[in-house]
């Protein structure tokens, strides 16, 4: 009774701190963000007092099976169930901006629906939110059955989920009122990053405690990887955010770094989340899920350990490739380069290993939608990963740069590798997590699957024909010097190329949104009647030996 | 140390450091016996194969 006394306190004490830096806010965004604060502390207050089994609730809701007291599951189903909730409003928000490119009447003149805060709202909501917790739902599933431990310090699991829930509605909504520091891929302000340090820091307890705790003498190669993109989140997260606010009850700060030097940290940064958060981090989900959903081990288990040195050696300097021609000394701007163009070796090794799992098993991509997934994760891997490359030699980037040829391929690689493979380790997941006997419909992922990748291919194509049109466009010089085209030309011209790009991303979304009936339907525990995917032909007429022909 | 200092270090002994390490890395699944090792730890993901 007095650790609850004390623990309802210290709620409560933490809910008044909010609302007192709510009404000595600086400014009204601030004072939402406290607000908004002190209301999660009282949920967490009320669920404490109430003393009801809330997570007995939730396995009602979300029909979760009882814990069978071998592996700790359900920050796990949670972080499934949040995934689909998160990718739904980050594919639609940027579905929406997409259109407001084409038809700029949508932004509905109204500050809080720009394009401009619409978009970091998109690309969090993808990267951070939708990838986030797939990375943190699969890494926590990842690491218990590959040490064979149960999750170290439950109740610190449990508070990385909510506390990264937090951290997902500080910065979404703080984006929606304009906070930002304008930083890439970094946007949120002082008080939501030194809270997201503290969530990462539990995570790297929970997911490093349980591996000291394994029973099984070697470290499965996937948790390096997951190990890896923790610790250099983490690592990046402080520095680039390194910052002094303006006002202790404001929120608005002022970065620590300035003029080249901030821009080259913000894109050392910047890189590197490509190279850890969305690279590393998805490359453990393959090297555990592609190797369980093919039944077959790792190509080569050589070649991921290669695979795993070069990228963390490599990945780090390629991050000026995004200052070339500015300010940045230009040795730096040829390290970068030369570094990433280095990086697609083990990049394509990373993807001839997961595709060649396959090897001997190839029949699969044919029969089974998941493993399709998984190949055409891999295949846009290898896609993006050699489009990257090409990007960062100085000569090819005086042209693509500032073009849509850059978001052509930032998309590739998020759609393509990252969403597809989410998508199959969430399809593998789902069905065990839940314990049923399969997924509700085969045939419903193979219509994920196509509508994705068809999606995929208009987004791409109409970026590369986009991207290259405005980069000649903004370069082409008459007779006199003068420039042919004027800004505003090139924009009319992209008109066809945004509707195209819109439709592309309408059908992700479609195939997005057939996963989410898909995966509703199987946590009901429904199987849908349907025609298997492959059939056992068999002739009985043709099955039997030749009859004896007598010689002529 | 100044800039200059942490530069020529830089291009110099931590250069070969590094890439010192990267190739010990590198070839530590090459050393002798790793084969085994390398396919019993490939092979660990379907070791009694029970979900949950």
């Amino acid at each position: 009774m007095d650790s609850l006394v004390s623990k309802a306190g210290g709620w409560m004490a933490l809910a008044l701190l909010a609302l007192v830096m709510a009404a000595a806010a600086a400014d009204a965004p601030f004072a939402v963000h406290m607000g908004i604060v002190a209301a999660a502390c009282l949920i967490a207050l009320w669920a404490t007092v109430s003393r009801a089994d809330f997570d007995a609730i939730a396995r009602g809701i979300l029909k979760m099976p009882g814990d069978e007291g071998v592996y700790d599951d359900d920050p796990i189903r949670w972080g499934a169930i949040a995934t689909l909730f998160w990718g739904t409003a980050g594919m639609a928000a940027g579905l929406y901006i997409a259109l407001q490119l084409a038809f700029p009447a949508l932004n509905l003149n109204l500050e809080y629906t720009t394009f401009g805060r619409l978009r970091p709202l998109h690309t969090s909501a993808v990267i951070f939110a939708f990838g986030g917790n797939a990375l943190i739902a699969t890494s926590f599933y990842v690491v218990q059955r590959t040490c064979r431990a149960r999750l170290a310090f439950p109740a610190l699991a449990r508070f990385v989920f909510w506390g990264y829930q937090l951290f997902i509605v500080l910065a979404a909504t703080g984006y929606l009122m304009g906070v930002t520091e304008a930083r890439e891929y970094a946007e949120p302000e002082w008080y939501v990053d030194l809270w997201l340090t503290i969530v990462w820091v539990a995570y790297l307890a929970v997911f490093v405690g349980t591996i000291v705790k394994r029973r099984e003498p070697h470290i499965y190669v996937a948790n390096w990887f997951y190990l890896s993109f923790i610790i250099t989140i983490a690592m990046l997260h402080i520095v680039n955010n390194l910052s002094m606010p303006a006002s202790l009850f404001g929120s608005k700060s002022y970065a620590a770094f300035a003029g080249v030097q901030d821009a080259l940290t913000q894109w050392w940064y910047g890189h590197n989340a490509v190279g850890f958060f969305l690279t590393a981090g998805f490359l453990a989900m393959m090297y555990y899920f592609v190797p369980k959903q093919a039944e077959r081990p790792v190509y080569s288990y050589r070649l991921s350990i290669i695979h795993f040195w070069s990228l963390i050696f490599l990945y780090i300097w390629a991050g000026p490739h995004h200052l070339h021609y500015t300010a940045l000394p230009d040795w730096a701007q040829t390290l970068g380069m030369v570094f990433s163009v280095m990086l697609w070796m083990p990049s394509w090794g990373g993807m001839i290993n997961g595709l060649m799992t396959l090897n001997g098993a190839w029949d699969k991509i044919r029969t089974d939608p998941i493993i399709r997934m998984m190949v055409m994760a891999l295949a846009f891997y290898g896609m993006s990963t050699f489009e990257g490359p090409m990007m960062s030699i100085k000569w090819v980037n005086s042209m693509s740069h500032y073009t849509d040829w850059t978001i052509g391929h930032v998309h590739s690689g998020a759609l393509g590798w990252n969403g597809m493979i989410t998508f199959a380790s969430l399809y593998y997941l789902v069905p065990r997590l839940w314990g049923r006997p399969r997924l509700y419909s085969l045939r419903m992922v193979n219509w994920h699957f196509w509508l994705a990748t068809v999606g995929i291919v208009f987004y791409a194509a109409s970026m590369w024909v986009a991207g290259i049109m405005q980069g000649l466009m903004w370069r082409e010089y008459g007779a006199d010097g003068y420039l042919v085209y004027s800004f505003a030309e090139s924009v009319a011209a992209m008109h066809p190329m945004y509707l195209i790009r819109a439709a592309g991303g309408a059908l992700y979304l479609a195939g997005f949104v057939i996963m989410l009936v898909n995966v509703w339907a199987t946590l009901a525990g429904k199987v849908r009647a349907e025609k298997p995917m492959t059939e056992t032909p068999y002739n009985a007429a043709a099955d039997r030996p030749l009859a004896p022909v007598p010689a002529e | 140390m100044t800039y200059n200092e942490l530069r020529h270090f830089a291009d110099s002994w931590g250069l070969l450091c590094m890439a010192l390490l990267f190739l010990g890395l590198v070839a530590w699944p090459f050393r002798r016996g790793a084969r085994d090792r390398n396919r019993e730890a490939a092979t660990m993901i379907f070791k009694d194969d029970e979900h949950g």
